[in-house]
């Protein structure tokens, strides 16, 4: 099997195996979102307004959450120099890691926005929109969050100083997916945002893992 | 010229000499620029005299958005090629964009509220430029987030460099969206869209803020530099003044 593949499947059993992480990032998710109408109260016609921006910044903060988790286990216990070590660039394994990341957060996120949609009384014609926001903006958001990972490793508060340095680069994501669901209830359509939001994936594809792995190097020098 | 002053103790000469001379001229200028622009400039003949705010908020403005272009180029020169002084010049510049990203946000806001009825709007020039705000913070908080200084010296370009897709985000921001914030009037094709009376008085206070920049980077470069000979010499023993200094023992024994 290719290192690259090798090093998804690991994650991922790993993530299997300890169970407890993709539950967290879920159970965040469902009960940011589920707070929302206690705190601003019970009017659909108000939930139904600000629906999408809820479920997009509840997505946004259970990423976050996890992010701190991405390298620093295998930094603590040296797993990370192997890596660095091995013959596979250390980009390629930085994209390993973020499409593992992606998987047990991002996609199951996707997965559970619907249901959650449900709660929010989102408009069932913005459904689609939000579903395929989500789907195109979360792995940017797994990959620009792999460049804070990868920054903040062996700091001091790792995790207020990730949220920090995250949040600044998230706010493009957030804006075009909100933006997204929004324009679809209108005649202008979806389209433009959803084609934004791919091009910063796409953007983020080969430039995020080339930061990472530079400061990923800086960690292990 | 970069490498002429990659010596730190060139660069402590030549600075040391440049210093009184910058902060002179920046205190000239700005109080002459204040009073052109607060006191002898005519009023606007929509915005009245709040027009006054402007002469601070663009400099400051402009300065925010060069001084993290000259943060990014620092952190970029540092990583290349390990110039001793472009990381301490990144560190001590970002506080001050920050100082001047603030004032941008604070005059802004302060404008804003009797002209456009609100402190603050959520369009894309104020909120790229709080993203900028934020990735000031990001950068010092990064610095200085770890026990070695050198890794978070390293850390910091890094998110320096990343952070510079913001730049054309701010400066194209009023193009690209349909925002409240008025588009460019000073650098655009065709010339600006202001009267001399108000633009030379504007220069004046960029200019102005300019040299107040060059002075306190210099001054925190300099502070920076004695701060690591003062930890260099604590390492190798050499006691605070302060101190007595301790009975002398051979070393041999």
């Amino acid at each position: 099997m290719h290192p690259f593949l090798g090093l998804i499947r690991h994650d991922l059993r790993l993530a299997g195996r300890q169970g407890g992480d993709i539950g967290l990032v879920l159970g965040f998710f469902v009960l940011a979102v589920i707070l929302f109408p206690f705190g601003i109260g019970p009017e659909p016609e108000l939930l139904r307004r600000v629906a999408a921006g809820i479920i997009w910044v509840a997505a946004l903060l259970a990423a976050v959450l996890s992010l701190d988790r991405l390298f620093a286990a295998d930094y603590a216990d040296g797993g990370l120099d192997l890596i660095a070590l091995s013959a596979m660039p250390l980009e390629l394994a930085v994209l390993a890691k973020g499409a593992a990341h992606w998987l047990t957060t991002g996609l199951p996120l996707v997965v559970v926005s619907p249901v959650l949609a449900l709660f929010v009384d989102l408009d069932p014609a913005a459904l689609p929109s939000l579903v395929l926001g989500l789907l195109l903006g979360t792995p940017a958001m797994s990959l620009i969050g792999a460049i804070a990972a990868a920054l903040s490793l062996g700091a001091r508060r790792p995790g207020v100083l990730l949220t920090l340095l995250v949040l600044p680069l998230y706010l493009p994501p957030l804006i075009f997916g909100t933006a997204a669901v929004e324009a679809s209830l209108s005649a202008e359509g979806a389209r433009a945002h959803l084609l934004l939001l791919a091009a910063l994936t796409l953007a983020a594809l080969p430039l995020a893992p080339l930061a990472a792995a530079a400061a990923l190097r800086q960690a292990l020098d | 010229m970069l490498s002429t002053l990659a010596n730190p103790a060139r660069f402590m000469r030549i600075s040391g000499v440049a210093l009184p001379w910058l902060g002179s001229a920046s205190a000239v200028v700005l109080a002459l620029g204040l009073v052109w622009s607060l006191v002898l400039a005519p009023p606007d003949y929509q915005q009245g005299e709040s027009v006054r705010i402007m002469f601070i908020h663009v400099p400051a403005a402009w300065m925010a958005l060069s001084v993290y272009l000259f943060v990014a180029i620092a952190s970029a020169v540092a990583l290349v090629w390990r110039h001793p002084l472009a990381e301490i010049a990144a560190q001590a510049a970002a506080p001050i964009g920050a100082a001047f990203t603030l004032i941008c946000l604070a005059t802004g806001s302060l404008w804003g509220r009797p002209m456009w009825g609100a402190w603050w709007v959520w369009d894309a020039r104020l909120t790229s430029v709080l993203v900028l705000f934020f990735l000031y913070l990001g950068y010092i908080a990064l610095v200085n987030a770890f026990d070695d200084a050198s890794r978070g010296g390293r850390a910091g370009s890094l998110l320096a460099l990343v952070g510079i897709v913001n730049l054309p985000i701010i400066k194209f921001s009023v193009d690209w969206w349909n925002t409240l914030h008025q588009p460019a009037s000073v650098l655009r094709l065709g010339g600006p869209t202001i009267d001399a009376s108000m633009l030379v008085p504007l220069f004046v206070m960029a200019v102005g803020f300019a040299l107040l920049f060059a002075w306190l980077l210099l001054l925190r470069m300099r502070t920076a530099l004695n701060e690591r000979k003062a930890r260099a010499l604590r390492l190798y023993g050499v006691p605070d003044r302060e101190q007595p200094i301790p009975a002398a023992r051979p070393a041999w024994r």
